[in-house]
């Protein structure tokens, strides 16, 4: 059987954007959510709970950009120009909150300027990166294979929509994060944060899947033919269960259901926009086929990540689990 | 005024490579020095050692979140800037970063995390294989991103259609003709660069009286690596100075400002050379001295710069003085690691004196070579951005130059802060100095018996 190589690079490529959305997902949150605690400690704790990991959690956003590069070269460049702006924004974002990590510790006592920069580095690239989601899901201005809009194409209102709804989405994983990993009185208020934050997610959640289906027919369609109609429904019912199942689990103080519901509402939204957007890796026009990289070059990657992903998930797998347990108050690795 | 977004691409691209290499050559040998005290510490038991891995480890840390944020800058760049050259070589430089992000950034990135904050959670013996696997991730990295690019720099495994190049043989592309020389060449001057660092390091804390021990043991690991490195560096520089000529010969002729290339070359001291009119001007040249050395002749010949269309050409000027920079800073360390070496085998290193005091400032010398070489290499490469393939001017993205000058502005202020920043804070750690550990088993208080055996840990060290 001739091995649908684009296809399965689709899935990997999903897959990696998945874990980074996840993984750098909660730690950004936790910088999102930094002015909300006041006290210095609660910050070293929030800081404390996500510092071993960061690294290798936004590993996976390079594995994502590399992989695109590798598989779909001709997606990779036509995105990267079309997405200009959002994408140094991001990057320029990333940096700050990235050496925050290490600065904020020796800048000690006065490191006010890095929890800023902790704080801001981590909300713009949240919200550059849904804008970036915005701007793939309106769609790229392209002739011959090739980037052929303005600098500003991705700017709508949909866009921003996005990026306010990542914001949202990534302050809920995180302190659905904190709420699993820390204790004290941080634990505490961090369900008090996830609340809202929740309900803020569900009304993104609610109006792309509104939205986008009135807008672009090929994505009505998709979802409201029959019998995809049936096949599909269990994506919105699967969604209201898992609010549920955060809901009911701050509650209940349970330590590890409302990150791990808050984890399914990322899985499900995404397979959403999966759904939604398939085969088209830069939509309307070029398909995961068209674009795809030489099969020799796919293939040869191919290989590679058969052998070595599992590798890689197995230590950051370790990672997690040497790091394992609740955080306190006044404690740390440093 | 019309923007150029080719100039102000290859500025940015310039710009941020250059910060971004300093980091990556001085983490790459400090990875290697941490994991070897690390290993010395659990051989011998002596806490120095352990004490001195952990204060350069707070050194590694900073360093290398520098590394990584500007990083990431690079991976999206080759979209951003230069998505035609992201098309046209995608298919096989693409799976070779995608080999080092699989290969080496994740493991650098998760062993890390042990590295820094796993002291105290796991055993001495995993906390030293984290050290040494982090120590390996940097060096892998350092082989996948020089493979990509040697074949930029001479391509090779590969054929082309459309303007697109395809992978006919991968171990020729990972291995094209050029990269042996040239990985070797990095890996070594990135210890080098290390090897300074902590020389100097060393020679601060003995100036100032402080951290004797530690400042001893410093300078003598750093000396005893560095008498053998920079020698050795010297003829891995003279075989990728030969394998240049034979596979970039116009990048050598403008390295030497050699323009006729029917007379043996001298060995070009000085000059202003003159690209207008082909030749140097106020030349100060030592006859025949460079067919010497790149052709091991005093009376062979090799391609001068008329011999290359003047649109084939590099520019000569920049790569004429900072690859003499570049070598000048060689010799100069060659002759401190000599000197310092035969000191110490004397038995007089440890003095106050002149050369004290010049080893204190000599841990910028790595730093400036890397540079020095990075930009001979890479504007030696120009016109083109892989040779004969593509041209630098054909690889741009379709994006305007307001939008590359705003990134580059932004990129530029940004960079200046973290950099400063970062400066400030490596040298308050260095100012701190190594400081005793006092081990803890478990972090989490909640375990009475851990906290007791803390507090009982802390008594005696106090009665020492």
């Amino acid at each position: 059987m001739e091995l649908d190589l684009p296809l399965i690079w689709a899935g990997i490529i999903g897959l990696a954007v998945i874990l980074y959305v996840v993984l750098d997902g909660f730690d950004l949150g936790c910088g999102i959510l930094f002015p909300f605690a006041k006290e210095e400690r609660d910050r070293d704790q929030m800081m404390n709970s996500v510092a071993p990991f960061w690294d290798g959690n936004e590993t996976w956003l390079i594995l994502g950009g590399g992989g695109l590069w590798v598989a779909f070269p001709a997606a990779y460049a036509i995105i990267m120009p079309a997405l200009y702006v959002p994408v140094i924004v991001m990057l320029l974002a990333l940096i700050f909150r990235g050496v925050a990590f290490e600065f904020r510790w020796v800048a000690k006592p006065n490191h006010q300027a890095w929890d800023l920069a902790f704080w801001l580095g981590s909300t713009v690239a949240a919200f550059a990166q849904g804008v970036i989601l915005g701007g793939m899901l309106h769609g790229i201005r392209t002739e011959d294979n090739a980037f052929a809009g303005g600098a500003f194409d991705w700017l709508s209102p949909f866009a921003i929509m996005c990026g306010l709804g990542v914001v949202a989405g990534y302050a809920l994983l995180g302190a659905t994060w904190l709420h699993m990993r820390v204790s004290g009185p941080l634990e505490r208020r961090s369900a008090d944060w996830a609340r809202p934050l929740l309900l803020a997610m569900l009304a993104f959640i609610l109006v792309v899947s509104v939205w986008t289906p009135l807008q672009y027919d090929r994505i009505a369609e998709r979802w409201f033919s029959w019998p995809n109609l049936l096949y599909l429904s269990p994506v919105p019912v699967l969604t209201v269960v898992l609010a549920a199942v955060i809901w009911v689990g701050l509650d209940r103080r349970n330590a590890a259901a409302p990150f791990l519901g808050s984890v399914g509402l990322f899985i499900l939204s995404f397979a959403g926009l999966a759904i939604s957007n398939f085969p088209y890796l830069v939509p309307p026009d070029i398909t995961i086929w068209d674009a795809a990289a030489a099969p020799a070059s796919q293939m040869f990657l191919l290989v590679a990540v058969v052998i070595l992903l599992p590798v890689v998930l197995g230590y950051t797998v370790f990672v997690y689990y040497t790091f394992r347990g609740r955080i306190g108050p006044g404690e740390g690795y440093h | 005024m019309e923007l150029d977004p080719l100039i102000l691409a290859r500025v940015q691209f310039a710009f941020t490579i250059s910060f971004h290499i300093i980091f990556p050559a001085f983490t790459i040998g400090l990875s290697a020095w941490i994991a070897t005290l690390l290993g010395i510490s659990l051989w011998t038991g002596d806490p120095h050692y352990r004490d001195l891995a952990q204060f350069w480890t707070k050194i590694f840390a900073v360093s290398f979140a520098m590394g990584v944020v500007s990083g990431i800058v690079l991976t999206y760049q080759f979209g951003t800037n230069w998505s035609a050259f992201s098309l046209a070589a995608g298919n096989v430089i693409g799976p070779l970063i995608g080999l080092e992000v699989l290969t080496a950034f994740f493991l650098e990135a998760s062993f890390l995390g042990i590295m820094l904050f796993g002291r105290d959670r796991v055993s001495p013996q995993l906390h030293f294989a984290s050290a040494v696997l982090v120590a390996i991730g940097t060096a892998i990295s350092a082989f996948w991103i020089l493979s990509a690019n040697s074949w930029m720099q001479y391509p090779a495994g590969h054929e082309v259609r459309d303007g697109i190049a395809y992978p006919v043989d991968w171990w020729q592309i990972i291995f094209s003709p050029t990269f042996h020389w040239r990985f070797v060449h990095m890996l070594i001057a990135a210890y080098i660069t290390t090897g300074f660092v902590v020389l100097a390091v060393g020679a601060r804390f003995w100036l100032k009286g402080k951290h004797l021990i530690e400042a001893e043991t410093m300078m003598k690991m750093a000396l005893g690596i560095l008498v053998v490195l920079t020698p050795v560096q010297a003829v891995v520089g003279d075989f990728h100075g030969l394998n240049t000529l034979e596979h970039q010969p116009a990048k050598i002729a403008g390295m030497e400002a050699h323009w006729d290339g029917n007379h043996p070359a001298p060995l070009v001291l000085f000059a202003i050379p003159d690209e207008e009119a082909e030749m140097n001007r106020f030349e100060l040249a030592i006859p025949k001295l460079g067919s010497l050395i790149l052709k091991h002749d005093l009376n062979a010949t090799f391609p001068g710069l008329k011999q290359f269309a003047p649109e084939d050409r590099p520019p000569v000027l920049p790569i004429f003085i900072s690859f003499r920079v570049m070598v000048g800073i060689g010799l100069v360390m060659i002759a401190l690691s000599v000197i310092g070496a035969f000191k110490w085998w004397r038995g007089h290193l440890f003095r106050p004196g002149w050369l004290m005091q010049i080893f204190a400032w000599t841990w910028p010398l790595g730093f400036i070579a890397v540079l020095a070489g990075w930009i001979t290499t890479e504007i030696g490469r120009q016109p083109w951005v892989a040779t004969g393939l593509m041209r630098t001017e054909d690889a741009l993205s379709p994006v305007g130059g307001v939008a590359v000058l705003v990134s580059l502005v932004l990129f530029v202020l940004v960079y200046a802060v973290i950099f400063v920043s970062g400066g400030y804070y490596i040298n308050r750690l260095l100012e701190k100095g190594p400081v005793r550990h006092i081990p803890k088993e478990d972090l989490r208080p909640t375990r009475p018996m851990a906290a007791a055996k803390d507090a009982g840990r802390i008594a005696l060290s106090a009665g020492e």
